[in-house]
């Protein structure tokens, strides 16, 4: 059983390669279908495999920007791509996510880095979960109150609109985003993008799982095109992340290039699962994930207050993020399967009509 | 429920406002941590590949960033060329709506 396992020049660890395929794998799933790295995910799964963890989060970006290149591509045949949004977007995004990644040094500097950086972390995570299920409910809410009114309800335009707050903002350049039919100050996006960036950087993460829903509640774009930017920008990021966290010494490449084997798989099969899902069957299951994340961060949180209890919290939160992305994983490619099942029958129909 | 937006709101943009601070609050007399690859015990391209980590960081970053788009541009291709074959429309969507915001 030799052949299955891998030596790493870099850390000096050998590892179980078909593992970092199938965390690839099961992250490319996830990450082609909600529009983000997953670097939550994988710290832990790279944690099981036995690898070091000074180079998990370097290791995780680098494979993380191949594969939302991947991921990239598919999306922007579907139309799921504002290029021009995505272009504009991307100084800010460099500049946050190097103020971001100057701060972890700065943390790791006095030995604080845990703690401020996953205290951060459960903050903003508690924010962009409520944000999400507050928006679903509120949706929900405002089709009971239509339909009682025997009004029509088409479904799509409720739920939180703070896009229509900010885009009152008339700060000069106006610009028109043709694909994702908004117009809105250039300043939007711009600081929209140094924000996540730098929260990006600082949690040495692609970005995906804030800027995502940052696109759709602050700027305004419909789901499927938040997805596909924001892939698009996680590409960029993680690509300066890979260049910055490399030239500090915390990538070991040839992991990375493994992982990106089953990534590729799992990226076209998640963004392809977004056809068949509407966008806010997206954003429960972006909100139930951000949940998990949530509690995972917790439970790193808590051995730091209680020391007895590292050893049980370390298990358990690994515990739960792998059964969270079989979970994802599992879901997404169930719905893929269906809705491609119900497209060929569909196709053979149509086939056999004519 | 807008007080609570509201009061949410100004809990992200005051955090955004002291991140700096108390990153900047620590001393930075400190030097960073140094990482060398042992590649005493290696040979051929794993040598050369744990002396470049080594020897020249910039090289082994450019190295970095130049391997990994053109492999995920390589392994994203035969994927591609993969899900071609599974008899999927892989050009168009099905949704409508597209246009229309919180799709």
């Amino acid at each position: 059983m030799n052949f299955c396992y891998l030596y790493l020049p870099i850390s000096g660890v050998t590892v179980f390669w078909p593992g970092l395929i199938i965390l690839g794998f099961g992250v490319g799933i996830i990450g082609g279908f909600f529009g983000m790295g997953g670097g939550w995910m994988v710290t832990p799964g790279l944690n099981i495999l036995g690898f070091p963890m000074a180079f998990a989060i370097g290791t995780d970006i680098t494979h993380m920007a191949g594969k939302s290149l991947i991921s990239t591509m598919r999306h922007s045949k579907f139309g799921n791509v504002d290029y021009k949004m995505g272009f504009i977007m991307v100084t800010g995004t460099v500049i946050g996510f190097e103020l971001g990644a100057q701060m972890v040094m700065w943390f790791e500097r006095i030995g604080k880095v845990d703690l401020y950086v996953r205290w951060i972390y459960v903050v903003l995570l508690i924010c962009i979960a409520w944000t999400i299920f507050y928006d679903v409910s509120k949706k929900r809410q405002r089709m009971v109150a239509a339909r009682a009114a025997g009004e029509e309800t088409d479904g799509l335009r409720y739920g939180i609109e703070w896009h229509k707050t900010f885009h009152r903002f008339k700060i000069p350049p106006i610009v028109y985003f043709k694909v994702s039919g908004i117009t809105c100050s250039v300043w939007l996006p711009v600081l929209v993008s140094l924000g996540t960036g730098l929260l990006a950087g600082l949690l040495g993460i692609g970005g995906g799982l804030i800027r995502m829903p940052a696109l759709i509640y602050f700027v305004g774009l419909p789901t499927h095109i938040a997805v596909g930017t924001d892939l698009f920008e996680v590409m960029i990021s993680g690509l300066y992340g890979a260049s910055t966290y490399t030239y500090k010494g915390r990538t070991e490449l040839l992991a990375a290039i493994v992982m990106l084997i089953g990534a590729s798989i799992g990226a076209q099969i998640g963004t392809i699962a977004t056809k068949y899902i509407k966008g806010y069957g997206i954003r429960i299951a972006f909100g139930l994930s951000v949940v998990g994340c949530c509690v995972s961060v917790i439970m790193k949180l808590i051995p730091m207050y209680i020391r007895e209890t590292k050893a049980f919290m370390d298990v358990a939160s690994t515990i739960l993020i792998l059964t969270l992305v079989s979970s994802l994983s599992l879901y997404i490619f169930v719905k893929m399967v269906v809705g491609a099942r119900r497209e060929i029958t569909q196709k053979k129909g149509k086939a056999q009509g004519a | 429920m807008k007080k609570i937006n509201h009061c949410l709101i100004l809990l992200v943009i005051t955090s955004f406002c002291l991140l700096p601070c108390l990153a900047q609050s620590s001393d930075g007399s400190a030097s960073p941590l140094v990482f060398v690859a042992d590649s005493r015990n290696l040979s051929g391209w794993a040598a050369w590949y744990a002396n470049l980590y080594n020897d020249s960081r910039g090289l082994f970053t450019l190295l970095t960033v130049v391997l990994i788009p053109i492999v995920g541009l390589l392994f994203g291709l035969i994927a591609e060329f993969i899900m071609a074959r599974s008899g999927l429309d892989l050009e168009t969507k099905e949704r409508k709506t597209l246009h229309s915001h919180q799709e």
